[in-house]
């Protein structure tokens, strides 16, 4: 694969025996996600065979059997639940948990705290489109306030869920957050984070054009993405903007990195203790 | 039969003995959520596991959670096991769909109490007989094994783990609380002793692989995650290759195949138990604690006169017609007692279809079915 | 730098992955690419491409292939400035 460039090597990491175009809608940035999480992979040299990717149910859920790595499409909201079994199993195994917002804050929200809390060597990645695509456009919990759905007609009551705040709180060793407008960044985030210990949490902010734009004053899919350019922020600026300049505004960027180590690490570390023996720490 | 080697004994739990049962037969993941009556076996395993060659136990954070660490645990290559009672095994039934889909390996044990709801948490009941058979959505097959005595408990235990990787599917063991909680002298047989059966890994190179390709016993061989057979696992309904379908050929053949892999194996799966049944006039049908009291009142019955046998059933699904049939050769009572309002006895009607007189005896007051119980209804004839 | 690559690249679309979402025609900084009557990506300006490699991240279907048009070596010498070729955990 040296010498190849762009969607070159894209290409030499599809299952060409499945059918392309893939699933998604025109203009949905689920597939620029998935570009990138490949191109991440590359980066590091990570060899297929050592990749696990085990992914939810919704349109994120979908994107998993494009790709040539093993891969797990699980149960709504337990992706991070199959993740941390085949990580525990098998530590040499780098898992990447893929979620929709859905999918990883409202079904799955317990498991993601818990898996955050455990900072288990995970690296999950939730793509956020605010809105339940898969089954027709109904609010999610990262639906913004006042945003009109299907579930919402009137208008979305509660306030979107704060992805990064919330696995601050858990315990996370590592929350980024991109957009699909960002790429290079995003890709910078995904690379830091799927070389890390523990758990990281990546958050993509990739727009849905079809249930959630249409509904929302977005002309066409283009139009959402102008939004992404125009409202991400870095969050080291974000941070020196004035509470009232921040209304609308988009932090991108690394929130926060710690490095304790990962769960399996340290049950490992405790088995080998107790025994005396090396922690075989997987069976390849 | 000279033993070569004297078994080592112990004074066991029901629930402990379940632990002894599960390393010998391989097991080296456990996740799972604490629940009364169950929760001695997590304890045990919590201690044990970590101690042992490569076992990792897992506490997770609900039952929910628990099945998805044990499937996913499964398809990464290990031997793989949970326990629950009721509202637990309620909260697993989405996964273990999904394992009977993706075709994971597992053992389930559910130690029953009483219900509906939170029901009766430290008292013994049977019943989740119906909800380990239907629970879980969709046509879906299922091996329900149980144990009515503490040396049952770890014999049926290396029989769920071997009938688990044998024919790729989850097992349900279910135990009442009267046998869980149990302790009595039991044998854990030596190496060597018992068979252990572990799931069959594919041969040929990873190009050549199918994942869910129809084989003659139903049973693809399954690779761990990470050998180098980069395959799609999902609970859609899928192909051979494991990638979503919807074409009607291909759901029919995926459906047909992962039952036929269960049906067509009755005789090895099918276990029972008989006492007296050959010239029985009157049997009794019956599992866990109370295949116990139905065995000594079989016994005072016969004092009495009265041709009495029993049918202990070690499989409850597939239910297990064949012996069934060869009983309603003879008997003109069939006695079902159960500690639930009849849930097995609906599959001893179905089989039975009006030939015998099928008599039922159901306590749902946390109470045993006591042999006196039973034997008064023997004795009715 | 950008400007120097002028001209040195061969763009490609494949218009049966292409959705025709027009991420691609709304933001390449050299309008290489119009939305055509079948609603796909077409390149109408190829010499006008700078290879800055915008449209090969952002296009969701990975229909978009931009490639150099020297020969394979020249290519390899020049692969560590492409997107994704680099970087290092």
């Amino acid at each position: 694969m040296n010498g190849l460039t762009g969607n070159d090597v894209i290409h030499q990491y599809l299952r060409h025996n499945k059918k392309f175009p893939h699933v998604l809608c025109p203009g949905c940035g689920h597939g620029i996600v998935l570009g990138t999480l490949i191109r991440s992979i590359h980066a590091l040299s990570i060899p297929k065979d050592d990749i696990v990717v085990v992914a939810g149910i919704g349109c994120s859920g979908r994107l998993a059997v494009y790709v040539d790595f093993n891969t797990v499409h699980t149960t709504h909201g337990r992706a991070l639940t199959f993740a941390t079994g085949i990580k525990m199993a098998n530590p040499k195994l780098k898992v990447i948990a893929l979620m929709g917002d859905g999918d990883a804050l409202s079904i799955g929200g317990n498991h993601l705290i818990h898996a955050a809390r455990r900072n288990i060597g995970v690296t999950a990645l939730v793509l956020n489109n605010s809105i339940y695509g898969m089954t027709g456009g109904q609010s999610s919990p990262a639906t913004p306030e006042g945003a009109t759905t299907m579930t919402n007609p009137y208008g979305q009551l509660d306030k979107a869920f704060d992805t990064v705040e919330l696995a601050r709180g858990a315990g996370a060793n590592y929350v980024a957050r991109g957009t699909v407008f960002h790429v290079k960044k995003l890709e910078k985030i995904m690379i830091e984070a799927l070389g890390r210990p523990g758990f990281s949490l990546v958050e993509a902010i990739t727009p849905c054009h079809t249930q959630y734009g249409r509904k929302n004053k977005f002309k066409t899919p283009v139009d959402m993405y102008q939004w992404l350019k125009k409202s991400a922020i870095d969050v080291e600026r974000y941070e020196e903007l004035a509470d009232d300049k921040r209304e609308g505004r988009l932090p991108i960027g690394v929130f926060f990195r710690r490095d304790r180590n990962g769960y399996e690490e340290r049950y490992y570390a405790m088995k080998e203790a107790l025994t005396g023996k090396g922690a075989k720490g997987g069976r390849k | 039969m000279p033993r070569r080697k004297k078994r080592k004994e112990i004074f066991a739990l029901g629930n402990e003995a379940v632990v002894e049962g599960a390393l010998l037969a391989g097991c080296s993941f456990y996740g799972g959520y604490p629940i009364t009556p169950s929760s001695e076996i997590m304890e045990i395993m919590a201690a044990r596991l970590p101690m042992t060659g490569d076992g990792v136990f897992m506490q997770m954070e609900d039952e929910i959670a628990s099945m998805g660490a044990i499937v996913g645990a499964s398809l990464a290559g290990r031997k793989v096991m949970t326990a629950t009672s009721g509202p637990g095994f309620s909260l697993m039934q989405e996964n273990l769909g999904y394992a009977i889909m993706a075709e994971a390996p597992l053992v389930l044990v559910n130690v029953m109490r009483g219900g509906p709801s939170t029901g009766l948490p430290t008292s013994p009941a049977q019943a989740d007989v119906q909800q380990a058979r239907w629970g879980t959505h969709g046509d879906h097959p299922i091996i329900v094994l149980s144990a009515s005595d503490v040396q049952e408990c770890l014999d049926m235990t290396i029989t769920a783990f071997n009938m688990a990787e044998k024919y790729r599917t989850p097992v349900i063991l279910l135990l009442d609380e009267v046998t869980a909680h149990t302790r009595e002298k039991i044998e854990v047989p030596n190496e060597g002793e018992f068979e252990v059966f572990s799931r069959t890994v594919p041969s040929m190179p990873p190009e050549w692989y199918k994942p869910y390709e129809e084989t003659v016993r139903g049973v693809p061989p399954m690779p761990p995650l990470g050998a180098g057979y980069r395959f799609h696992v999902t609970g859609l309904t899928h192909d051979r290759n494991g990638f979503p379908t919807q074409r009607p050929e291909e759901i029919v053949e995926l459906l047909e195949r992962i039952h036929r892999k269960i049906d067509q194996f009755f005789y090895d799966i099918q276990l029972v138990d008989e006492v007296q049944t050959t010239d029985a006039d009157v049997v009794v049908i019956a599992y866990g604690s109370v295949a116990r009291s139905a065995e000594l009142a079989v016994h005072q019955a016969r004092l009495n006169g009265v041709r009495a046998g029993l049918l202990k059933l070690k499989t409850l699904f597939p239910y297990p017609r064949r012996h069934t049939e060869k009983i309603l050769g003879h008997a003109r009572t069939l006695v079902v007692p159960e500690m639930n309002m009849g849930q097995m006895s609906r599959e001893v009607k179905r089989v039975n279809m009006g030939r015998a007189s099928v008599r039922t005896i159901n306590r749902v007051d946390g109470q045993i079915v006591t042999p006196s119980e039973i034997l008064k209804v023997i004795m009715q004839g | 730098m950008a400007h120097q690559k002028k001209g040195k690249s061969t763009v490609t679309v494949y218009p049966d992955w292409c959705k025709g979402c027009g991420i691609c025609a709304e933001f390449c900084p050299s309008k290489v690419f119009e939305i055509g009557e079948h609603g796909k990506a077409t390149v109408v300006r190829e010499k006008d491409c700078i290879h800055c490699g915008f449209c090969e991240l952002h296009c969701p279907d990975f229909a978009i292939v931009v490639r150099d048009k020297s020969p394979v070596a020249e290519m390899e010498d020049t692969a560590p400035d492409k997107p994704g070729a680099k970087k290092g955990a």
